[in-house]
């Protein structure tokens, strides 16, 4: 091997680290500036009275969005409701029970579901719940997005089931436990960290959907007091603030911009402590 | 909901007179297939109570398809099919009348990577057989954990922290840990598949004098690769050769005198 041959080899790492480094960096760089110019735009509307007071009336300063920060949380609970469980559930029977037939055709649908636009969900449920009830409410508002966390919770809640080693099965089905009490008690408490981490991360993809919101919960300027009355979430209520002709409004549709970015964060960050402790404990 | 059921007991004396040789295992003609390939052919044997039987042959030859068709492991994968019949003590194991759970109940099994739960400590992992079976007396299910504890040479170790999770504890605690966990739920055979090839000789030594200890509670089937071993350890031998199974004696007949030429050739090591 010659001298010039070895610079040649050592030049395409450096090379080829230098792109993988690049890339990298270009995926964190949207991430930092949306960051940083929602801080800059949104951190001047960011005060006590934004999250205290209801919006104000329309022209009028000042107002806030604490309807459509709580609205978003109980938009999340709802969907929760909806979605955990039989997320979970439908997991739990495509890792453990099933024919790998019609798991195949199950994976396959909810692949599928994963990949219908927001909007159409949101039409589905104005379909399905709003028009017979007759009205928008939070509860369509939570149907959807429990809907399309149900797909997310499912594939999630399948792979981390499958992750857990096969032997702990054998082991808990050779002392005569029945088989569902060996999948209940045994097993996905071993994988509780991973679906829980599944079902954070869908909870923060839906959390920030605004187009099925604009069919089912509709905004509410005031607080919603009944689960069919409709309801304020944040997406919508940025929506309608950012696309009217006030000032002061624009200026707050930037602080719920960034209040719920620093949400979905906030549930993101969770997620890996959670992972985090894991290998911290360590055997 | 399903109650603990106990297995036939046991007197707790043991007659002094030595009682006949009892069977324990009664397999006639048993043939386990997987997708239509065979891999046990027509396996015919009587496993004696109150015994270590040991299980030899080279890598495939059907050893521990064999021990896990003795506590209807096999069901668990969809493509395995059993032909013939297995008596446990009298019983068919296999009758449509009795469910999988029940004899898996009577006829333990230990495997060859330890595999303590690893959500739960060191006393729950004992328990669980029981407690995940029905058993809600808190005074019995201590009492039992400590005793199997205690019949696996573990109790000393572990005393002072049961409560601590069980995945802390060394390859060869872990190992006898499981070794509790089976015998916590009182069965009448124990099926070890190869159980101490994980582990350094001085764990494998204390598991050995374990089951020598234990067969005079309980009937033993080891499947092991370690040919020294089966003859430290076991009373009866069985050699078996690519499904099928050439010949089973005493343990000290089959290493010092084999009847067949397989079998004398396997255990002075020209194959395997």
């Amino acid at each position: 091997m010659t001298h010039s041959y070895h610079h040649w080899r050592n030049a395409k790492n450096a090379a080829m680290q230098i792109l993988t480094l690049a890339c990298a960096l270009a995926v964190v760089t949207p991430l930092a500036l949306i960051f940083f110019h929602l801080l800059k735009s949104g951190i001047g509307a960011l005060n006590l009275e934004f999250f205290t007071h209801l919006p104000s009336p329309v022209g009028e300063v000042g107002g806030g969005m604490a309807n459509a920060i709580v609205g978003s949380c109980e938009l999340l609970l709802l969907a929760a409701c909806l979605g955990v469980p039989v997320g979970v559930l439908g997991g739990i029977f495509l890792s453990e029970y099933g024919g790998s037939k019609l798991n195949w055709w199950i994976r396959f649908v909810a692949d599928i579901l994963n990949g219908v636009p927001s909007i159409i969900w949101g039409i589905f449920v104005y379909a399905l719940i709003v028009i017979p009830a007759k009205g928008f409410s939070a509860l369509a508002g939570g149907v959807v997005l429990g809907l399309m966390i149900i797909p997310l919770i499912m594939r999630t809640t399948e792979e981390v089931l499958r992750l857990v080693p096969n032997g702990y099965r054998e082991a808990a089905l050779a002392l005569g436990i029945a088989q569902w009490r060996v999948i209940m008690q045994i097993i996905v408490p071993t994988a509780l960290k991973g679906i829980v981490t599944g079902i954070l991360l869908a909870l923060a993809r839906v959390a920030g959907e605004t187009a099925p919101l604009l069919f089912t919960a509709f905004g509410n300027r005031f607080w919603n007091h009944h689960l069919t009355d409709p309801i304020a979430a944040l997406p919508l209520q940025i929506f309608t603030y950012a696309i009217s002709p006030y000032e002061d409004w624009h200026r707050q549709a930037w602080a719920g911009a960034l209040v719920l970015l620093l949400m979905i964060s906030m549930l993101s960050v969770s997620v890996r402590l959670l992972t985090r402790d894991r290998f911290a404990d360590g055997k | 909901m399903k109650r603990f059921v106990a297995p036939p007991s046991k007197s707790d004396q043991k007659p002094e007179s030595p009682a006949p040789p009892q069977s324990a295992f009664s397999v006639n003609n048993l043939s386990v297939l997987f997708s239509e390939h065979a891999v046990l052919k027509n396996v015919s044997i009587d496993i004696r109570a109150n015994s270590v039987t040991a299980i030899i042959g080279p890598s495939g030859c059907g050893k521990s398809t064999f021990l896990r068709a003795l506590n209807r492991m096999h069901e668990l994968s969809p493509t395995a099919r059993m032909q013939g019949s297995i008596i446990l003590f009298g019983q068919d194991i296999y009758s449509p009348k009795i469910e999988p759970v029940i004899v898996r109940r009577r006829v333990g099994m230990v495997f060859q990577k330890s595999n303590p739960f690893p959500t739960m400590s060191i006393a729950d992992n004992v328990t669980v057989g029981l407690r995940l079976n029905g058993m809600r007396d808190r005074s019995t299910i201590n009492g039992r954990m400590e005793e199997s504890l205690k019949m696996s040479a573990l109790w000393d170790e572990v005393k002072d922290r049961l409560s601590a999770p069980a995945v802390s504890l060394s390859g060869g605690q872990q190992q006898r840990l499981c070794i509790a966990r089976a015998l916590a739920v009182r069965p009448e055979v124990l099926l070890m598949d190869e159980p101490a090839s994980a582990l350094d000789p001085l764990a494998t030594a204390k598991i050995e004098d374990l089951i020598i200890e234990l067969k005079k509670q309980f009937t033993i089937v080891i499947v092991t690769h370690n040919m020294q071993q089966a003859a430290r350890i076991s009373d009866h031998t069985a050699f078996f050769y690519l499904g099928e199974l050439i010949e089973y004696d005493k343990t000290e007949k089959i290493f010092t005198n084999p009847s067949k030429k397989q079998t004398e050739d396997y255990v002075t090591g020209r194959f395997g």
